[in-house]
């Protein structure tokens, strides 16, 4: 199939009833390689109630989001594609009550597969709280 | 052995396992739906993670030690569909100041992972 164009805003409503949505996954910015989304911080994604620091999971969902639109934004469009693989390194914990921006970039587009990397920051792009790379491999272009 | 919060906006339950490290259950629904029918890879990669600390804390027993995740590598097998996801890991090495962690995600079957993790820990006790 071919890529199906459309606008990442409309896309991450931020109220659709699937993961992302219940997050509260929502759109920043994108480019012709990058997508930016965010994930502000709600008491139900804590994964340390006596911090009140993020759980990773959620970091992990954001940026599996980002890194995702950004293929599609290289792609010119959507095209199903399945994460082959992605790791994250946590640099330091978010900040407690600070949104936490994802950052993804596309950086590497083959017929079958994507290489994106990505930062996850809440507020200073330099002082990030996580860094991931991955894979993507497209399940609907032909080989 | 109480979950976070997170653990519960995924519906996670702790399924009993009286060998070995808990079993981490996650029903299917919209909460952890990505595209239409399929689980989110990013409910899979915080379920691996979950489980990863559940084999780390049953591992270090009654020692209140702190665990700090390093990073966390997930490899997606197979796609998660309408049904229980199940994940349980497997401590590789327990050091004084490092835990490796590995943690698999299956359905039906315990031999066909649907996804697996290498976790590194910080433990500061």
């Amino acid at each position: 199939m071919a890529p199906i164009p459309f606008h990442p805003e409309q896309f991450l409503t931020r109220t659709q009833a699937h993961h992302g949505g219940i997050l509260g996954i929502g759109y920043r910015a994108h480019g012709p390689d990058w997508a930016e989304l965010d994930l502000p911080w709600k008491p139900e994604l804590v994964g340390d109630e006596t911090s009140g620091v993020l759980a990773s999971g959620p970091i992990v969902a954001l940026m599996d989001m980002a890194t995702s639109v950004a293929v599609w934004m290289k792609r010119g469009g959507f095209v199903p594609h399945a994460t082959l693989d992605l790791r994250v390194d946590y640099l330091r914990p978010a900040r407690s009550g600070e949104t936490v921006i994802g950052r993804g970039e596309c950086y590497r587009l083959t017929r079958a597969i994507a290489f994106v990397r990505g930062i996850a920051h809440d507020g200073d792009p330099d002082d990030p709280v996580a860094h991931v790379a991955g894979t993507f491999m497209s399940t609907g272009l032909k080989p | 052995m109480s979950l976070p919060p997170y653990a519960r906006l995924l519906g996670l339950r702790i399924e009993p396992n009286e060998e070995g490290a808990p079993v981490l259950v996650m029903p299917f629904g919209d909460k952890v739906m990505g595209r239409p029918g399929f689980v989110h890879g990013g409910a899979i990669g915080g379920l691996v993670e979950m489980a990863a600390v559940a084999a780390l804390r049953h591992a270090l027993g009654d020692e209140g030690a702190t665990i700090k995740p390093i990073n966390l590598t997930t490899d997606f097998m197979r796609g998660g569909k309408d049904g229980d996801t199940r994940a349980a890991g497997h401590v590789v090495r327990l050091g004084t100041r490092i835990a490796n962690v590995e943690a698999f995600a299956w359905q039906e079957d315990r031999n066909r992972p649907i996804a697996a993790a290498r976790i590194n820990f910080l433990l500061a006790r």
